[in-house]
Parts: C-alpha cells; structure tokens; sequence
C-alpha cells in the first residue's frame, strides 16, 4: 500500500499545474467578475489531454486513469473552480459516451469532447420539478419515425448554452401506466448536437459563485433527434445516470480540494504576512489551529477522494466511496473557504482578495451532482445493506 | 498510487479479527467493569506475535510493517480498547525506540524478550508538572561514577502496574529547565531496580482494563547499559516515539469509532420505533452515514501515515493528523453511539457507554489535539 501518485499522474498533475498557475490564475478574479466563459482556456485544457484524462487514447483521450483525472482536476480548481467545472462535466460526458456508447457514437463524439473542438460536454438531466428526485423526470421522448421527438424543459445545465454535445435525459415511456415505484424503468438518454432544432437554451443564471461556469435551462420543443442518438438501450437512462454520477461524484470531490487548498494556501500565506499586536496572525494559537484543522481536513478529503478515484481505475464498486468523497470534500472544503475568509478579516469580504470567491464557488458543490442529503441517503443505504447481509 | 494490502498484510488483519472476535469481545465488557488486567489476552498476543509487530524476527518480532500493525490495532481495539492500548505501548513506545536507538547488545537483551512478549514494557515521561512540555520534566539523573542515580515522579503511566521494563525520559546532569530539551535523557529502567516503585493502578474513566499508575524513582542506580542513545538525545528519543505512538493511538481510536458506529448500526436495525427499524429514520440514516464517512477518513489518513513510516520518509505531521482526527472521530463516533442505543446507551448492559468512555483518552494521550495542532501547524507554516 501506497499513497504516493505514479509517474504519469505526477506529469499529468504537474501539467494542470502549470497550466493552472501560468494560465487561468492571473484571469479567474477576472472572469469570476465579468461573468467571462472561459471558451479558449478549455480549448488549451483540450490540447493538453486534460478534457479526456481518462478516456482511451483511440478515442483522443490521454487514458491516463482516474487518480490522474482526480489530481488534475484539484489542480485546476485550485486557480479557477468555473473553468474546473467545465473541465469535470466535460470529463464526464466523454465518459459516458465511452462506457454506454455505440462504436459510431464514440467516434462521433469523444475525440470532439477530448480535444476542446466541441467547446464541452454537458450533461441535462435535472428539471424545474426534478432534482434529487431524477426518476420522476418529465421530459418525454416520443418515438416517431426514425427517433424522437423531445419535448420538456431542463434546468441548471452547466455549459449547456456552450456545450457541443448534451446527454439528455427523457421518458421512453409516455403513455404507459405511471408506476410510482418503477418511474426509473422509463428513463432513456439521448445525445443531442447543439444547434439541433427545437433545441433553445435559455438565459444563463446569476448565480452566487461559478459566474464563470454558464448554468442554463434548455427548452426542448419537439427537437428530433434519429435513433442513433439514443445512448444505450431504452430504458437504461436511469442506470446511466446513476453510473455517470457515481464517476461525476469523484469530479466534485477533487473540485472542492482544489478549491480548499486553494483557500488554505491564501489563509497561511496571509497569517504569516499579516501583524496585529507586534506578531503574525499565524503566531496565535487561535489562528494557528485554524489552519491545523484546514490542513488535516483537507488531506482527509483528498484522501477519501483518492481511494474512490483508486477504486474505480482498478474496475472495484466505488459507489459509496465516492458518495463519501463527495460529501466530505464539498463539506470540509466549505469549512475551510469559510475559515480562510475570517482569517483575512475585512480584506477578506472584498474582492482584493480571492477568499470570497473561493467561499461563493465552492457552495455549490455541497448541491451539485448530488445534494450532501442524497450522499448521505447513498452511504446510510450501503452502509445498513452492510450490516443486515453480514447478519444474515 | 496503489491502496491495495499485501496478502501478507491481509494475513494479519484476518488473524487479528479472528482472535478479536472470538476471544478479546467476549471479555471486554467483564475486563471493563472489572478494572481488570486482561494478562492472559497480553499472553495471546504475544503468541500471535502482536507484541512486536513491526519489530524484526531476529529480534522477536513478527518482522511485518507499521500498515500491518495499524490494521491489526484496529482489529483489537474494535473488540476492547483496553487490550488495543496495552499493544499499542508495547509496540510504538517500548520496541520502536530500543529497535531505532538501541545498541546490538541492548536489542539483544531487551528488545527481543520484550517484541516477543516475553516481557511487557512502559513508556515514562509525563509527570505531575509536566505533560505536553516536556522540558518542564523534573526527574533528574545525577552522574554518579560511571552511571547515574536517578530521583522522581513519573505519572499516568500505561502498563506501569504490569510492565518488567520502562522507557524512562528524565532530566540528566547538569539537571535544570536551564538546559531545556537538550538536557532530556533516556533509559532502559528494568521495573525490579532497587528504588523504583508503582503506586495504585489510576481509577480513569475509560479503558479501565488498562491499568496506569505514577512510577516512584529513589535513588536508583543505572549504568551506561541502560542510557538509550546519548545524554541529552531524550527529546529526539521522544518525539521520535511519539510520532510512531500516535499511529498507534489513531489506529486505536479507528478500532473505537468502528465498534461505535457498527455496534449502533446493528442496532438501528434491530430497534423499532413507530413500526418500523430506526435505521429507517433519516435522522438515524444520516448518523450513520456521517460515521462511515468520518471513519473511513480517519482510516485513510492512519494508513498514509503508516506508509510514509513504512518507506522511511518524514511522518509526523502525518501522524499527528491521524491522530487527531481518528481520534475527534472516535469520539463523536462514540456519542452518536449511545444516542442511536437511547437509554440502553446509558446503562452497562450495552456496549455503547464503554466506547463513550474509551473513546475520551484517545484525544489526551500521545499529545493532547491541542498538541497536535500545533505540530500540524507548524509544519503547514514551514511548508
């Protein structure tokens, strides 16, 4: 047992390192300000293999596994979480694609999704009444001659006004009885090209952090798309979702560490610089055990987020590993944003200083892909599974 | 990056839990409630090899790792916290320092009987003025011919009632806070010298199958055979062992926040309210998933630690984070323990109150959370 990453992951860390310190730090505060889409800096995290990290080399990824996915994407966040997220959910649908997908289908749109040409990926499966609850999802996919008819509105779909591909999600099963307790047997998801007609995005939200990151609802009105569109079997949307955002969890994970240390980095630096009393903030134990309890927290997120990027590369369940990456890193790192902020007092709640962005974008990670409650719901049920099959 | 164990690893996991099971849980609610030293648990593990696990086999030890000695602590302190500790001096604070610091002759005639458990050890440096500030030790050993004679009071000393053999952490001539850390000494004190005497076993809260005491030092004569290291190494001697100590505490307090949260997830399913199992109940639900999460943290942080030690690289800021986190785990682990039992939680009929209990000192000793903080701090700040 070892901890220390490998050769590859360190160059493919060391990479979105630089790329993030030479690169998107000097601009983040800007485009978090100016609400600026970050268009060529996904391109260029396209060239360096980091929008397919681990998506097979055939399909134009840099097949370089999910611990090497987990340590880039930290280092990302770390300079700019909206650019980040981009990277995650492109990441992911790549993924997707590559697990559920057809052969043509893989061809069509990974080396797209890997190589930054399709601008992103997104990933459309919440609705206004439908977030944690996916399976009672409302938008109908209404087979016609030759495919679908999609028609429903989506909600809070991250670069899903930028995205070149969209996996939507939409019932197979209008018409059929509703069975309340098997809604998820009539999910199906579809791969819809930006630009498909019906297809409207709407205007991108203001949201509290992120601004960076485009967060659109869609308007599906009628939008057809052929048969060849469809991931997978009818009826397996649900299954794909689930197993999408099992991976998507470990994006997050490593987001919010990325944007923990970055808030760590900035609260230790400003303690050391910082005097009041004739003595540096960091030379008073209350402030010293701040960053004590930061920097055991984040390890600990880290570490939970390792094990489940660890798992999943060597083909192991992972699902409540990655629940408890997802619910300790989005937390801890919430803690420590917060920290970070109090540790800069007044400079902190201005925007000289990058904390309050850090605070502002890393909230929503305890929402997104998954809710801190429905992690908590996925553990407990695996956990108590647990227990009644060693009782029995 | 590779997480797997090593079958040889696993091997001693299974062992371990195995002989937690079968013979360490039955005991541990009597041992307990009974203040008692579990001796004849301390011969098994001795003959399991747990008394010296990570201590080579040519000086009786099993020849293993510190993962394998972090998994096999966990495994018994998850049945009986008392036992866990009573290994976890033996190995961390007794063989570790003899095996890094000894002289072929003193591995030869200490380590070995005492990695084999042939021989219990103890490890002394808190007094009754000095605990985390170890230079504020007033144990003094004064030159005397060719060795020293040693005067003072050591205090909270786990195995102290049991132990044939001390690390004693004292104060050499020239004595005096004058000279701070750099006058710290350590020796091999043989429990039988002339002079040396343990006082009653402490009443504690917890880990009460665990026995501590204060150690009286008389005028007892050591020669140089028994100076472990040089005069004035002592506080290298002692940070050394605690920062290996501490990976025993974490792997300590992991075995007490495992038993609390699966002791209180069987129950869960077993107990109804209202019709229905409580681990229906998403407040119950949400306890629970927050143990697993916490535990599992605290684990991966342990094993880290354990790692780095195991291929020589620096560890202490490492440890210090497992240990404060297993430790503040255990803990609240141990609290939402007896809240998910209710009132059974409460009474000594459940297991829920002993871990509650056991759980407490994993935050004291081996350096307080306070003291960890600070190492973590100052290493983050150096960084």
């Amino acid at each position: 047992m070892h901890f220390e990453p490998s050769e590859e992951q360190r160059l493919i860390e060391q990479a979105a390192r630089q790329f993030a310190a030479e690169v998107l730090r000097p601009k983040a505060a800007e485009r978090d300000q100016k609400s600026l889409f970050p268009e060529e800096e996904l391109r260029k995290l396209g060239e360096l293999g980091l929008l397919g990290v681990n998506v097979p080399e055939q399909y134009g990824g840099s097949q370089a596994g999910v611990v090497a996915y987990s340590l880039a994407l930290s280092q990302i966040a770390q300079a700019d979480a909206s650019v980040s997220v981009a990277m995650a959910v492109t990441n992911m649908v790549a993924e997707v694609i590559c697990a559920f997908g057809t052969e043509e289908q893989k061809q069509k749109y990974v080396p797209r999704l890997c190589s930054g040409d399709a601008v992103a990926g997104a990933f459309a499966l919440s609705e206004p009444q439908s977030g944690s609850d996916a399976a009672s999802l409302k938008t109908v996919a209404e087979k016609v001659d030759g495919g679908y008819r999609l028609t429903g509105s989506k909600q809070w779909i991250t670069s899903g006004d930028r995205a070149g591909v969209i996996v939507v999600w939409a019932r197979t099963d209008a018409g059929a009885p509703v069975d309340k307790r098997n809604q998820a047997a009539g999910l199906s998801a579809f791969l819809v090209e930006a630009g498909t007609p019906g297809l409207v995005a709407g205007r991108p939200e203001h949201k509290l952090g992120l601004k960076g990151s485009t967060t659109v609802p869609l308007t599906l009105d009628g939008c057809f798309v052929p048969d060849s569109a469809r991931l997978s079997k009818e009826g397996d949307g649900f299954r794909i979702a689930m197993v999408a955002l099992d991976g998507g969890r470990i994006g997050i994970a490593s987001q919010a560490v990325g944007i923990g240390r970055a808030a760590l980095l900035a609260a230790k630096d400003y303690s050391k610089e910082r005097k009041q009393f004739d003595k540096a903030l960091c030379d008073f134990q209350a402030i010293a055990n701040m960053l004590a309890d930061a920097g055991t927290q984040l390890d600990a997120a880290q570490l939970l987020a390792l094990r489940a990027a660890f798992l999943k590369e060597s083909g192991q369940p992972f699902s409540q590993k990655a629940a408890m990456a997802k619910l300790y890193a989005s937390e801890a790192a919430g803690r420590i944003c917060d920290m970070a902020l109090q540790v800069h007092g007044g400079y902190g709640y201005t925007q000289e200083f990058p904390v309050e962005r850090y605070l502002r974008d890393v909230r929503v990670s305890r929402i997104y892909e998954g809710t801190s409650e429905i992690q908590r719901v996925v553990i407990a049920r695996s956990v108590l599974k647990e227990f009644s099959d060693h009782a029995s | 990056m590779d997480l797997r164990l090593t079958d040889e690893q696993l091997m001693a996991q299974k062992t371990a839990a195995e002989f937690a099971k079968s013979e360490v849980l039955p005991r541990a609610a009597d041992i307990d409630r009974e203040h008692r030293f579990p001796a004849e648990l301390v011969r098994r593990m001795a003959e399991l090899g747990f008394l010296g696990i990570a201590i080579p086999e040519q000086y009786g030890g099993s020849g293993l790792d510190t993962v394998s000695y972090v998994l096999v602590l966990e495994e018994i302190s998850r049945a009986c916290a008392s036992t866990g500790v009573i290994m976890s001096v033996n190995n961390s604070l007794v063989c570790d320092p003899l095996l890094k610091f000894g002289t072929e002759e003193q591995k030869q005639k200490w380590l070995a009987p005492l990695a084999s458990g042939q021989l219990l050890g103890c490890f002394a440096l808190s007094e009754p003025d000095a605990g985390s500030d170890a230079a504020a030790q007033k144990t003094v050993a004064l030159k005397d011919g060719d060795g020293w004679v040693i005067n003072g009071v050591k205090n909270w000393i786990t195995n102290g009632p049991n132990a044939n053999v001390c690390i004693l952490q004292c104060m050499a001539d020239p004595p005096g806070k004058q000279a701070g850390h750099k006058a710290i000494t350590t020796f091999i004190l043989p429990m039988d010298l002339p002079g040396v005497r343990t006082g009653p076993a402490d009443k504690k809260l917890g880990i009460r199958g665990s026995q501590s005491c204060q150690i009286f030092l008389d005028d007892v004569r050591v020669g140089r055979d028994l100076l472990l290291g040089d005069v004035g190494t002592g506080f290298k001697v002692a940070m050394s062992t605690l920062d290996g100590g501490r990976i025993g505490i974490a792997s300590q307090a992991l075995g007490i926040a495992r038993a609390s949260f699966e002791d209180a997830g069987r129950y869960a399913l077993e107990r109804k309210t209202f019709g229905q199992p409580i681990a229906n109940h998403q407040a119950i639900q949400w306890k629970l998933a927050d143990m697993a999460t916490e535990l599992d943290a605290a684990r991966l942080l342990t094993l880290r630690a354990a790692s780095l030690k195991d291929r020589g690289a620096r560890f202490g800021k490492e440890a210090a984070m497992a240990k404060l986190f297993a430790s503040e785990c255990a803990n609240r682990a141990a609290k939402e323990c007896v809240q998910i039992f209710g009132g059974n939680g409460y009474v000594e009929d459940y297991p829920a109150e002993r871990h509650y209990r056991d759980a407490k000192i994993t935050e004291i000793y081996e350096g307080t959370s306070e003291i960890m903080r600070i190492v973590i701090s100052s290493a983050l700040l150096k960084e």
